[in-house]
């Protein structure tokens, strides 16, 4: 996701003033990268098990700061203040330290930071993943702390050694002093954490990298080829139970009454509750010793639902509305002289309609929550670790720092686990509260089924664009009109006083105009639906990038000019990494050069999001009446390339999720407030015959890193759509593809 | 209490015959290496081996298992094509989050000991069933065929 608001702003650094009147032995040093200077983060009780080992004062671990811990045998692990739930975090936020440290790679592990104020994103003030900006906002703050803890080590050696610390030299987890002397990092790790934390340190110069830009395997690969990752889902506990959620078949509806007496009746069910459900609704629980009994329990509830103060949307409904709504004027979010449109020569006039779309991650939702009176300890694959912590306090009842939120590996996410709701932790957390209520005390993992999660919302938005563009008789563009309609995603939340400007969700907009030079008058009509909405990989660049590359290539082709020449006047010379990346891809593409085989044909885009610019040139072709899309070539410009190997993975994922969005059944649509998809049968997503071949291709940069974990998603279903345009003069102009209505 | 062979040891479960060898897995034995994805057979991240046979351990009931051999992705480590395609999804980098990769290994293992050179429209009919949000297609089928080559 997308916070503009938050870069930079840094609005909840660690309070020194406050950390300092904290007694010395309850310190963490840890150092990092805001207000420029040494930050010392604090302890917060119970809230992390770096915090605790160092409390302890275990002898044998090295703690000199909240993110770093160097054992005897020479292995170093490191905190990863994100989520991981792909993108590969745990291995790139450690090749930053490990770098500076001059760690052995063999040596190093990684583990995932608990909701703690020292795993606050140095941009974003909270702690979060998201906006792909792991790796941006980390990668000095990372490679700090690597240089820091390099230097205490040499420091402890120097001293042991009476030589000058400039004497000293380090390599793979060893330090070597002036007369050939040698100790390990391990074996000084605790005389070097008695040592202060330097202020100053000097990084390396990037001519120096040896592990940061070389392709390197995912530290995770092999637990996670051998079934041997525990993901949250997998949390097994002394006395656990595990909880199945009848939710209202309504968003917001409640339960009239319910029959829990069939339910009771089978085996390993302990307790059939009433509960309270996301957006003011209320829903029965079923807890029992297993997933199986809990949710055979659930099947055999009667419950009779009171939907009445609920609205109930329908799509096809919806979309009526939406167009018609499109053809009138919104709030204006972008002004410009379109004076020129009513006598423009020549005009594309289009719609474009995208539907609502879950994000399904392969792990389905689940939560644990160990609930006592005075604390509570929550097991999440969480993205919002700070927002989710201060949700399940509030629901509890109790403070923050009487709660522990532990990061679990979680099977994927795209933004469906950054709630600004909280909506599954709270329901866990409500959960919990029932149980106890009901006398009963532990552990409670509540599971959610497929069906649970296809049918639960959180959905990318459903919008209709309504595009207007005149031309002058070369296909020069003269004034754009363009409308969007649809639900704004952070309206109601917390994150609304900030992102929501003018009545106009930024998250809406974001990716329109730029950076063509167009006249553009952008107006959006934000409506309110009874439909959760979220970010969904990429945000608004979803079909925001759909509508303006294929425009774009549409303005081309009524220019008579090749749609990368015209891509190329159109784009401002003070956009060069748009260059890069598309020239990249065009070369490496061989388009233009290469001849394609019979009923083949390019298509092209390029799009900037979260500060990283892709271009792809895709090969497709019509089987059968159905668009099928044969080769990728991209070409990324996301800066200086911290893992080549990871930046490969996170654009082929990213495509594949954009095809998925092109294929026929992938979307969401209600009926009188239903939804009516409920598994992979009918929500269709992409499997291994769709999957083209993909040769990704990446800019050398010095620059400072940008993210990589959604920017491979937006211009892969334009460019798709390109290609088969060329070959059926047919615009699709909505998601999924529909070629024969098209 | 049922009995159940899995990974050549006879098993003792203690739940309704009608439970899915899926949560006699999960949650009776705590074998949580197979993954639940959609409960319905259609994704395959629960993908285990009954008589060798790659089978959707959701949908398939612990009665249908008794006096059959279930093999979970627990033992691929000690099976020999199992390992060789393990070692080839770790020199291809093929996991993102890894949810379903049990399953997609449990598949591909399946696949080449059926089918020691599969081309690539035998990987397609194989690996249809086992849904990767995260997209390591690519990187799965060319771990397949550089298995293939090492078990030739």
């Amino acid at each position: 996701m997308r916070i503009e608001w938050m870069n930079g702003v840094n609005a909840t650094v660690p309070d020194l003033a406050v950390a300092q009147d904290i007694s010395r032995r309850n310190f963490m040093k840890v150092s990092g990268v805001l207000g420029g200077g040494l930050v010392l983060g604090f302890f917060i009780p119970g809230a992390n098990k770096f915090a605790n080992a160092q409390a302890a004062k275990a002898p044998t671990i090295y703690a000199p700061n909240a993110f770093l811990r160097i054992a005897p045998d020479n292995t170093v692990t490191v905190a990863v203040n994100r989520l991981e739930f792909g993108q590969g975090v745990n291995t790139s936020l450690p090749m930053l330290i490990a770098e500076e440290l001059d760690a052995d790679w063999s040596q190093v592990r990684s583990e995932l930071a608990p909701a703690a104020d020292a795993y606050k994103d140095p941009a974003f003030g909270i702690q979060i993943t998201g906006g792909s900006g792991s790796i941006k906002h980390s990668y000095m703050q990372y490679r700090e702390i690597g240089a820091r803890a390099r230097a205490m080590l040499v420091s402890a050696a120097a001293q042991q050694w009476g030589v000058p610390s400039e004497k000293c030299k380090t390599a793979k987890g060893m330090i070597t002093g002036p007369s050939g002397q040698k100790l390990s990092y391990g074996s000084v790790a605790d005389a070097a954490m008695k040592l202060p934390v330097p202020e100053k340190v000097t990084l390396k110069d990037p001519k120096q990298f040896h592990i940061i830009g070389k392709p390197t395997p995912r530290l995770d690969a092999r637990v996670k080829s051998t079934g041997k990752q525990q993901f949250g889902i997998d949390n097994h506990m002394a006395g656990m139970k595990v909880a199945v959620v009848a939710r209202p078949t309504v968003f917001g509806a409640k339960v009239a009454k319910f029959d829990a007496s069939k339910a009771k009746a089978i085996k390993g069910v302990i307790d059939v509750l009433e509960v309270p459900t996301d957006r003011g609704g209320s829903g029965v629980v079923v807890i029992a010793t297993g997933y199986w009994p809990a949710k055979q329990g659930r099947d055999a509830l009667l419950i009779e639902w009171d939907s009445s103060a609920a609205e109930k949307v329908s799509s096809d409904l919806q979309l009526v509305d939406y167009k018609e709504l499109a053809r009138q004027p919104g709030t204006v979010a972008k002004d410009a002289d379109i004076s020129k449109l009513a006598s423009a020569p020549k005009k594309i006039t289009a719609d474009y309609e995208f539907p609502y779309l879950a994000h399904a991650p392969m792990e389905p939702l689940n939560c644990v929550v160990d609930l006592k009176t005075d604390g509570c300890t929550v097991w999440a694959g969480s993205q919002f670790q700070t927002i989710d912590q201060g949700a399940i306090a509030r629901t509890a009842g109790l403070k923050p720092e009487q709660v522990t939120l532990h990061t679990m590996m979680a099977g994927g996410g795209f933004g469906r686990r950054a709630v600004p709701t909280s909506d599954y932790i709270v329901e866990a957390v409500n959960v919990a509260k029932a149980y106890m209520a009901s006398g009963k005390s532990g552990p409670v993992k509540v599971m959610w089924s497929r069906e649970d999660d296809i049918k639960g919302g959180y959905y990318r938005p459903a919008y209709v664009h309504r595009a207007e563009i005149g031309l002058d008789e070369k296909g020069n563009i003269l004034a754009w009109n363009h409308t969007i309609v649809g639900q704004s995603i952070l309206t109601g939340t917390p994150f609304e006083s900030m992102l929501v400007k003018n009545g106009i969700d930024s998250t809406t907009i974001e990716g329109m105009g730029e950076p063509y030079r167009v006249s553009m008058k952008l107006s959006v009509h934000n409506t309110k639906q009874n439909v959760p909405v979220l970010w969904w990989r990429s945000v608004g660049s979803t079909h925001n990038a759909f509508v303006m590359e294929t425009l774009i290539d549409e303005a081309a082709q009524v220019a008579g000019i090749d749609p990368v020449a015209y891509r190329k006047q159109l784009i401002g010379k003070d956009h060069p990494r748009h260059f890069a990346a598309l020239d990249l891809a065009v070369e490496k593409s061989g388009y233009g050069k290469k001849a394609l085989p019979a009923g083949h044909a390019w298509g092209v885009a390029v799009h900037e999001s979260f500060d990283t610019v892709v271009a792809y040139v895709v090969e497709a072709s019509v089987e059968n009446g159905v668009p099928k899309l044969h080769r990728v070539t991209g070409g990324v410009n996301c800066n200086r390339a911290i893992n080549p190997m990871s930046i490969e993975a996170q654009a082929q994922g990213a495509i594949l999720m954009g095809l998925g969005m092109t294929l026929p059944g992938a979307a969401i649509t209600l009926k009188n407030g239903v939804v009516e998809q409920q598994n992979f049968s009918d929500y269709t997503v992409a499997r291994m015959p769709d999957m083209p071949t993909v040769e990704i291709h990446i800019v050398p940069s010095d620059d400072a890193p940008t993210g990589m974990g959604e920017p491979g998603l937006p211009p892969l279903a334009p460019a798709f759509a390109n290609a088969i345009a060329k070959l059926t003069g047919k615009r699709l102009r909505k998601l999924p593809f529909d070629l024969a209505n098209a | 209490m049922v009995t159940l062979n899995i990974n050549g040891h006879d098993t003792q479960v203690d739940a309704d015959p009608s439970t899915p060898i899926l949560w006699a897995l999960r949650d009776n034995l705590n074998m949580t290496g197979t993954k639940f994805g959609c409960g319905a057979a259609l994704c395959g991240a629960c993908t285990v081996h009954l008589n060798g046979q790659p089978t959707r351990s959701c949908v398939t009931p612990i009665s249908a298992a008794i006096g059959q051999k279930i093999t979970t992705i627990e033992a691929m480590e000690s099976d020999k094509v199992g390992k060789v395609v393990q070692d080839a999804w770790v020199k291809h980098d093929v996991p993102q989050c890894g949810y379903c990769q049990s399953g997609q290994v449990m598949s591909a293992t399946a696949l080449l000991k059926s089918n020691k050179n599969p081309s690539d429209a035998d990987i397609d009919s194989a690996m249809s069933g086992n849904i990767c949000r995260c997209g390591t297609y690519q990187r799965i089928r060319a771990a397949i065929k550089d298995a293939s080559k090492a078990i030739a």
